[in-house]
Order: structure tokens, then sequence, then C-alpha cells
């Protein structure tokens, strides 16, 4: 948690809960709500949870000197039930980072490594530089840390595991002294080092991420795509660059640029790399040249045909790339949940090979796997962060484990993001929405999304009386889904197409969208359709609330909908079911310039946008960036 | 006169069934139907015009009545009147200028005598058209509504009454007759050719390389881009299908047969698009006389989109579809629901829509509009046959078109008949 902001006392203002703040009613019994509602944070108007686990269990043994600065917030942290594997984990972050405290540390950063991802923390210690004059005063016992250096590489893991254990042997004698020696500059100067390191580290994650692709010589299952889902994981690679300003640091923090299939020779170089077989598109769209445009159905048969030959790729994640690929699992909840277990399936079935490192070879693994997964489609935005929550795991795992305890690990992680990061947040969103749904509301949507579904549902249950409308569009009629399990649970409905929106905008008091992600401009990127429908509402004077999970949000920033969306089969464009007369004309009519264009996904705009509702509260557009960085933060860290 | 009837109940019939499609074909067969009307009229002696219009009237409002919401219709009736009123008018200021070098007497001596009546309503009309009508320097300058004023006027007016200046004078009583059909086949011949006149116009508003919108089908819409593109202008098109008839497919169809290049997108993705787009062309159901459009179900969306990426939003219309009416609430009052089975199958959803039907309201309602209204803020051009407008210009230029006796047909159901 940052340091700067000092916890809210009771006796602040009360003026402070009007707007997006939800009456903070006792919110019991689920893990990640808890953190949500400590006391001494509840009137902060965007309630950002504080990190949990590793990353505080190691602060106060790596900082020791400092005391508690907020006993308000601590207390809720790291419940050891969710994390059966916290006190190991936490180890190694700690003897790294101990170790950038000693003289000798320094020289380590020139050795070159491999290419791979080490943990995260190793790249710490280049960075740790000023703060090691910082912490000198503080007397940080050198002795017996000074054997790390020599003896930490990944690849001698032994000697590492030795020399973290007895890393944690001495916190535990050292820690309760350390405690009153420091005064309150000294513990400034600290934090101050601590969040420029903490800068320094996630820079060159991604700096590494991006170095290491175009120079994967070595590592032959770097995704080709990996640009799309950021590996997290930081590599020693640059790790030679000591003391470069965080200002340099922070603009590394840029996501990179995504693969642009209007680039010949990349292209090149990702087909011959991936699995899937696929055809270009005949006619593309001048327009969408950067995106992938690829013949729709070809690859089913071929992917069918080669089940049991295809070894590289896991039979899970197989399975789930070819439901993607018919489209039978879609949504952003579900395919980002059914993603994870897949991968949950893998690595319980991994096991390492000889003379491998577990995080390394696991890291690579699934690199191979999503980028199969992204040959079959496009990763989402949720997909990607998810992707990325796991690789920083791994990467992140202790040395000192086990392959069956970081397994068990990791599949517990996995397990607790989709409970904690989507099963729960879908509830404290439904919570905190369900509050601005009134008696009378007439409330649109569009498409169908699942937070939004839950949450007229649960307004349905409270015994709101409410009408919902159903507004739809082709091609894939998703609403009509919707429609029917809202009437089934008898909820009043109204449906139309999507050119009626202004026709029936008239009667709408709230409009409820659900999103594939936010931006960090604010600009929310979700179902094609969903910007229309929200700039009409925004034009009749209509509420346009957006119901998206935290862990969607991305930091990316996109003006339009055109630089970065997906394409879809264009066939389905063409053809209109139950209109005989079109198709038959239609049929005929694809060669030359013709082009139909299926696109999923638009941008709405920030300013159309009255309010969106994540599982950190009720929050502006404008807010995003800030939960963006914090929760980024928090991710990356426990 | 039998005859007359029947046509008129099948028309009527037509309307009600909405068997007719486009206000194109609309208008012209309502033309022709009270061409049919006019030419079957007994006309007596006194007061010829006076019983054209209240045939006219009649016939008229029991086709608006038929189909309301068309209001193509009603603009072709009150067209009509408005030309039986402006050759009755004409012939009566060339009697007024003939009245000395008149030749057969007789006739003569009853046209004076019969059209005094219709003298007095006919200066009254015109005086309530100076109003509208640019006055020239010289009606500013003599001061009088009356006889005096009236060449001036009526000579301001369109082609049709100068045709008929030059027809034979000598039978009168029949020539009012007589030129009201000759200019209500004129009439005809207009709306026929009104995709030509604005597709001419094509080429001063579409350039090279420029990206086009549109959304669903209209012939304007189509003639125009056909006809920039023969003036060897290469630009592509972006048509949105329209949901729910998905007219768009057709289009696409056709532009890509004329060789445009031509991208189908979803009613969806306009939003998505229409940031790379340079104009957005569309054609319009009726044009209000405040500029409002009532249009295909879409537009709106569509013209919102322009409007917030700056993209000129072009409507194409016919004169026919000008109408003299201000709209009140028109997405309400000039909007018509069509058949819920375009949207949702019947089969599938039947268990759904009677899930509550023995005990009050049903759960399932399905809203499935014809048209849309666009405020005139939203347009910035109209394309008519005779050039391009703004649309706080509509007003006056409707005045051209329609007399303001006509603007309410319906009112006078005891003239009527």
């Amino acid at each position: 948690m940052d340091p700067r902001r000092p916890p809210r006392t009771v006796i602040d203002p009360k003026v402070r809960q009007v707007g997006f703040f939800a009456a903070p009613e006792p919110i019991a019994s689920s893990p990640p709500v808890s953190d949500i509602s400590p006391s001494g944070n509840s009137l902060s108007p965007v309630m950002i949870p504080p990190p949990r686990h590793s990353s505080d269990a190691a602060r106060p043994v790596l900082f020791s000197p400092v005391p508690p600065a907020s006993p308000g917030r601590r207390d809720s942290l790291a419940p050891s039930d969710l994390f059966p594997a916290s006190s190991p984990t936490a180890s190694s972050p700690c003897a790294d980072a101990e170790c950038a405290f000693s003289p000798g540390r320094p020289l380590r950063s020139n050795s070159v490594r491999p290419a791979a991802a080490v943990t995260m923390s190793s790249s710490l210690p280049g960075r740790g530089f000023d703060l090691t004059a910082a912490v000198t005063a503080s007397s940080v016992p050198a002795t017996g840390l000074m054997k790390i250096p020599s003896g930490f590489s990944v690849k001698n893991a032994g000697k590492a595991r030795n020399a973290s254990v007895e890393v944690e042997n001495e916190q535990g004698s050292n820690s309760k002294p350390l405690k009153e020696k420091t005064t309150k500059a000294e513990r400034r100067a600290i934090q101050e080092a601590q969040r420029a390191a903490k800068a320094a580290a996630k820079g060159e994650g991604k700096a590494a991420s991006v170095v290491s692709a175009a120079a994967s010589a070595s590592v032959n299952v770097k995704p080709h795509k990996a640009t799309k889902a950021p590996t997290v994981a930081a590599s020693e690679k640059k790790g030679g660059g000591g003391e470069r300003p965080v200002e340099k640091e922070r603009k590394k923090e840029v996501p990179p640029p995504r693969m642009q299939y209007d680039d010949t020779s990349r292209v090149e170089k990702a087909k011959r790399r991936s699995v899937v077989k696929q055809t270009e598109a005949r006619n593309r769209v001048e327009l969408f040249r950067h995106l992938p445009q690829y013949e729709h159905g070809t690859q089913l048969p071929d992917l069918e045909s080669r089940f049991f030959q295809l070894d590289p790729v896991h039979p899970a994640v197989y399975k789930v790339g070819l439901q993607y690929l018919t489209g039978d699992i879609s949504g952003g909840n579900a395919r980002c949940v059914a993603m994870l277990q897949a991968f949950q399936e893998a690595i319980k079935d991994y096991s390492t090979p000889p003379e491998k490192n577990l995080s390394r070879d696991l890291t690579a693994k699934m690199s191979s796997y999503v980028s199969f997964l992204i040959e079959c489609r496009p990763l989402s935005i949720s997909m990607g962060n998810a992707f990325r929550f796991l690789k920083s795991r791994i990467a992140k795992l202790p040395l000192t484990l086990l392959e069956s305890e970081a397994k068990a690990s990791l599949q517990s992680d996995i397990e607790q993001f989709i409970t904690e990061k989507i099963i729960l947040a879908d509830k404290v969103i439904v919570r905190h929405a369900v509050t601005k749904i009134r008696d009378g509301d007439v409330l649109l949507t569009y498409g169908s999304s699942t937070a939004v579904e839950m949450l007229l549902l649960h307004a349905h249950e409270l015994g709101k009386q409410f009408r919902v409308v159903v507004v739809d569009s082709r091609p894939k009629l998703e609403g009509q889904r919707l429609l029917r399990r809202l009437v089934g649970k008898g909820i009043s409905c109204t449906y139309t197409h999507i050119n009626a929106t202004s026709y029936i905008m008239h009667e709408v008091t709230r409009v409820f969208l659900g999103a594939s992600s936010v931006l960090s401009n604010g600009a929310v990127y979700s179902r094609v359709g969903t910007a229309s429908v929200a700039m009409v509402a925004h034009a009749f004077r209509v509420p346009v609330l957006v119901c998206c999970e935290a862990y969607k949000f991305h930091e990316r920033v996109q003006l339009d909908s055109i630089c970065s969306n997906e394409l879809g089969d264009p066939d389905v464009i063409s053809k209109v079911p139950g209109m005989e007369e079109i198709n038959c004309l239609n049929n005929q009519a694809n060669c030359g310039n013709l082009q139909p264009l299926n696109l999923i996904y638009d941008a709405l705009p920030s300013d159309y946008v009255s309010m969106i509702i994540t599982d950190y509260g009720m929050v502006p557009p404008t807010s995003v960036p800030v939960i963006v960085r914090e929760y980024r933060r928090e991710q990356l860290w426990m | 006169m039998p005859d007359v009837h029947t046509l008129v109940n099948d028309f009527i019939i037509k309307l009600k069934k909405r068997k007719i499609e486009g206000s194109q074909a609309t208008a012209k067969q309502t033309a022709e139907l009270l061409r049919s009307v006019i030419s079957s009229q007994r006309v007596p002696y006194t007061n010829q015009a006076g019983a054209l219009i209240d045939a006219v009237k009649a016939v008229g409002e029991q086709l608006i009545a038929a189909n309301p919401v068309e209001l193509a219709v009603g603009n072709i009736v009150r067209r009509v009147l408005h030309i039986i009123r402006e050759e009755d008018l004409s012939l009566t200021t060339a009697a007024m200028a003939g009245l000395n070098l008149s030749t057969v007497s007789d006739d003569e001596d009853d046209v004076d005598r019969d059209n005094y009546p219709v003298l007095s309503a006919a200066v009254v009309a015109a005086a309530a058209r100076s109003t509208l009508r640019p006055p020239s320097l010289q009606t500013l300058l003599e001061d009088m509504p009356d006889a005096a004023a009236i060449p001036h006027t009526s000579s301001s007016g369109g082609d049709s009454e100068g045709k008929s200046k030059s027809a034979d004078k000598s039978s009168r009583s029949r020539k009012l007759k007589h030129d009201v059909i000759e200019a209500v086949n004129e009439l005809i011949q207009d709306i026929g050719t009104c995709h030509e006149q604005i597709a001419e116009q094509a080429v001063e508003h579409i350039h090279h390389n420029e990206v086009i919108l549109t959304l669903g089908s209209s012939k304007t819409v189509l003639e125009f881009l056909f006809a920039a593109k023969e003036k060897k202008r290469s630009f592509r098109v972006f048509v949105a299908e329209g949901a729910p008839r998905y007219q768009g497919h057709l289009l696409a169809k056709e532009l890509v047969a004329r060789g445009l290049q031509t991208t189908l997108i979803t009613d969806s993705a306009i939003f998505a698009m229409i940031s790379r787009v340079n104009m957005v062309i569309v054609g319009a159901h009726a044009v209000m006389a405040n500029g409002g459009v009532i249009a295909p179900v879409g537009l709106n969306m569509v013209a919102l989109a322009a409007q917030r990426h700056a993209v000129p939003f072009v409507v194409l219309a016919g004169s026919h579809k000008l109408c003299p009416l201000y709209p009140h609430n028109p997405e309400v009052l000039l909007n018509e629901l069509r058949s819920p089975s375009e949207l949702l199958d019947f089969g599938e959803f039947s268990d759904c829509m009677d899930f509550r039907s023995g005990t009050g309201s049903p759960l399932l309602h399905v809203v499935n509009p014809t048209f849309d209204f666009v405020p005139p803020k939203l347009v910035s051009l109209f394309i008519t046959d005779t050039g391009g407008h703004n649309p706080s210009y509509m007003y006056r230029l409707i005045a051209d078109y329609y007399s303001a006796d006509d603007l309410v047909v319906q009112r006078r159901p005891a003239t009527g008949s």
C-alpha cells in the first residue's frame, strides 16, 4: 500500500461518502471483501485493498526496521488459509532482496544470465543500490549474507536453497531488535527506496520481455505474440544497467506494442512457429491489415485430426483451444476461467525434465500453450492479465520448493485467482450495483454480460420492481440467450435490436453494460455495439453504468476501435438466417469488391460512461488509471 | 366513376396492408390515382377548381387515413391540390389579362362570371403565398395584394404554369382540368426522375479516396453513389446492413455489381467504423418542415455517431418526400411497429411469450419500430432534386410546393364530400 496515503479516520467529513461510494455495509464471509472494508480504509473514495500475502509477508521481514505504519490495514493481511504455501513463498524474495543490502551484490549484475525468467525480485539488486546507502545506517548485518551473491544463481539451485534458508534463520533472529533503532527519517528513506526499487523491477520486467522476444534464439518456446501478454517475469538480461534514474524506468512501463499483421517479416516468423496452420482470408479489409484475418473453419478439422499426435500441447489446453475456435466458450470470464483451469490441469500433469529448472521450463511451456490459444482465438485482455499473473507466480516460486509443492502452490494460486478475482469480484460488483436499481426503473442492457445478468437476477431476488430492455445485434444475437434466462426467472423484459435503441431509450432510466476490458484512459473495450448504445444513452441523458471486474483493467490506452480489435468470421455477416432472398444473393458475391467485416469489439469513449462498477467500488472512468496502477502493484507483488 | 372508386379502394387496401414499399412508389401511385380521379371528375361550370379540390381532398383524406405514417401520400395529395390552385390562378390571371382580346364571347362571359368567387379565393391564397415567396421589388412597390399583383407572383411560380399559359385559351372550361392533368403528369415524371436529378450532384460531393458510410438500402443513395463512380471517382463504401430487414445486403450487392469497393458491416460496428468515414450519405423516409428527417430505423444512431466524429451527415431526398408538417414527438407518433417475428423466432420463444399470458401483461415485449427521427441539428445537408439545402431552409423549400390552405387535409370532412 502506498505509505503516503494516511489512513483516514472516522472524523473525516461525511461528505466524502457522497458520489461513488456504496453504503459500507458489512460484507462478510468473503476473503477479498474483508480486505476492502477495514476500519481505517472505509471512507477512502477508491477502495483499494492493500497488497496481500507475500509482498507484505516479505516486507516486515525485509524492512524489519519499519514499524507498522497502518496497523488497521496490516491486520487484515495475509490470510494464511488462502496461501497454504505462503511462508516458503515469502522466503525467496526475502533472501534475494536482502542480498541487495550486501556490498558485494552489484558485482553479480554484470554476470551474464540465461534469457528465461528467473525470479521476480532478482532484478532488484541493481536498483537497490541507493537503498543500500540508506539502509546501512540501520545496520543490517552483512554477515552470512555475503555467501549469497556468489552462490545465488538459478543454475545451482541447491546452493541457493541452502543460502536462503540461512537467510531466513538470520532474519528470524535479527528482525526484532532492529525495529526500535530506526528514526522517522530513516523509515521514510527506506520506503522511498523501496518504491523506487519496485518501479524499477516492474520496468525491467517489461523491458526484458521485449528483449528476450527479439533474441529468443536459445529459447524456442518463446510465444511469438508475447507482446500481447507481456511477460512479467524479470529476467536478468537487462540487469546490467545499474543506476539509471527512476524516470527512465517509468518509461518502460508502457506496454509493448502488439503484433502488427501488416508487418510481413514478423508474420512470417510467427507462422513458422505456429501449431495451427491458417490460411489467410482471401479478401481482407484494407483498414484492418494490421489484424490477423484468416479463413475461418479451416483450422478446426486439421486440429481435430491431430488431437492425438500433437504432443507439445496438453490435452486440456488443446480442448479449450478448440472450444475457443468453435465459439463454444465465449465471454470474457468464461474464457478466462476455462484457460486457467486448463492450465491447472497442465500443471498437475507437469513434471520437470531432468537438467531443467522448474520455473523456467514451466514458464516456457505455459507460453507455448498461450501461443497455441492465441492461434485458436486472440487472447482477450482479461486472459492476458490472468496469464501475466500466472507467469509472475511461476517466476516467483521459491527455488527451495519441491516440485510437488511448487505445483500445488501454483494450482492453489490459480484456484484463488478464479475465486477471488472473478467469482467473488462479480459478487461484489453485484452488491454495489444493486444499490443503483430502484423500484420502477427501466434498465437497458446490451448483448449478454455475466456481471449484468447476475446483477439483474440479484435485484429481482431482492424484490425490486423493474423492467429490462435487452438490446441485441447480429451476428451473435447473444441477447436472446440472456432474454430467455431473464424471462425464465420471471423478469419483465423488452427485446429489440440495436437500431431501435434510440426509439426505446425514451423510456429507459439506466443503462448497464458489461465490458471486456477497461483501458487506462477510461475507454471501455467491449462487445461491438456497446459504444453505440452508450452514445445514444448519453444523447438522451441516461446514465451509463459499466460493470467490470478489476482484473480486466489494462494500462493500455485506445482512442478508436480500429487500432486494436479482433476480427470474427466474415461469412457470418453475409448470411442472415431466415432471409433467403438476401443470402442467395450474397453467396456468389463473395469475390471481388465485397468485403464483409465482422468486428468483435469496440472502444467506448470515457465521456459516455457515468460510472464504472468494479470490485473496488464505484469509480468514475477517470479513476481507472489509479486502479490499474494500484491493482497491478498488488498483483505483481502478492 | 365506379372504376375510379374501385381504383381508390384498391389503393387504400394496399396502403392499409402496407403492400407498397418505399415512398417513391407510393408517391407515384398516389399521383397516378389522383390523376384518374381528376380526369373522371365531372367539372361543373361554376367553380371548377373548387369541385376538383373537393374531389381530390375527399380521396386524399381516405388515402392519408389508410396509412398516416406514409407521409408521401399526404405530400402528393397536397401537391396536387396546390397544382389545381396554381392552374386556376394562372387561368384567372390569363383571363384578366386577356379580357379585352378574347376571341369567343360566350365562353368569356361564362368564365368571367364564374371566376369571380374563385378569384377572390385565389387572391387570398396569393396574398398568403406572397408572404412566403421572395418579394420582388415590384410587388413591394405596388403595395396591393389584389389583381394587379397576381401576374407577378404567379409568373414566379413553377414552369407548369408557364406551359399552361401558352395553351389554347378558347376552351377554358375544359382547359383547367386539362392543365391540371398535364401538371400532374409532370409531377409523376418528376417523381420518376428525381433520382437522376439528385445523382447529377454526386460529383460535387464525393471526391477521390473518400470513405462513405450508408445504412440500409435506398435507391436514391445507390444512384447517387453510382453516378459518382461513373464520373471516375474512386471511393469505398461501408454499408451497414440495417437490422431488422438487412436491406444493406442488397445495396452492397448492387454496389459490388457496379464495381464499387464495398465493405459490409453490422449495425453495431457503425460507431467503431465511423471514425474513418469521410461522409455519411443516407436516404430518408420523409423530411419534415423543421428540417428533421423521418428515416429508416437506426439512422439516429448513425447521425449521433457522425456528429461525435464531425462527419458530415448528408440526406438525399426527392421533393416528394418534403412534408409540410412540423413534427411533434415523431419517434412515437410518426412511427410504425413491425412484426416481432423479424427479431425473434416465435418457435423458440413461444414458451416465454405465454409465460404469464393468463394473468395479465406478458413478460416479454418485442419492439420493432420502422422509423427513426433525426433532429435537424444532426443533419449537415439535404440534397434534393433542386440542389443542396440546409435543414433550416426546408420550411422555405416546402412553401414552393404546397399552398398554405392544404396543410390540413383531414380537417374538412364537410367540404371534402
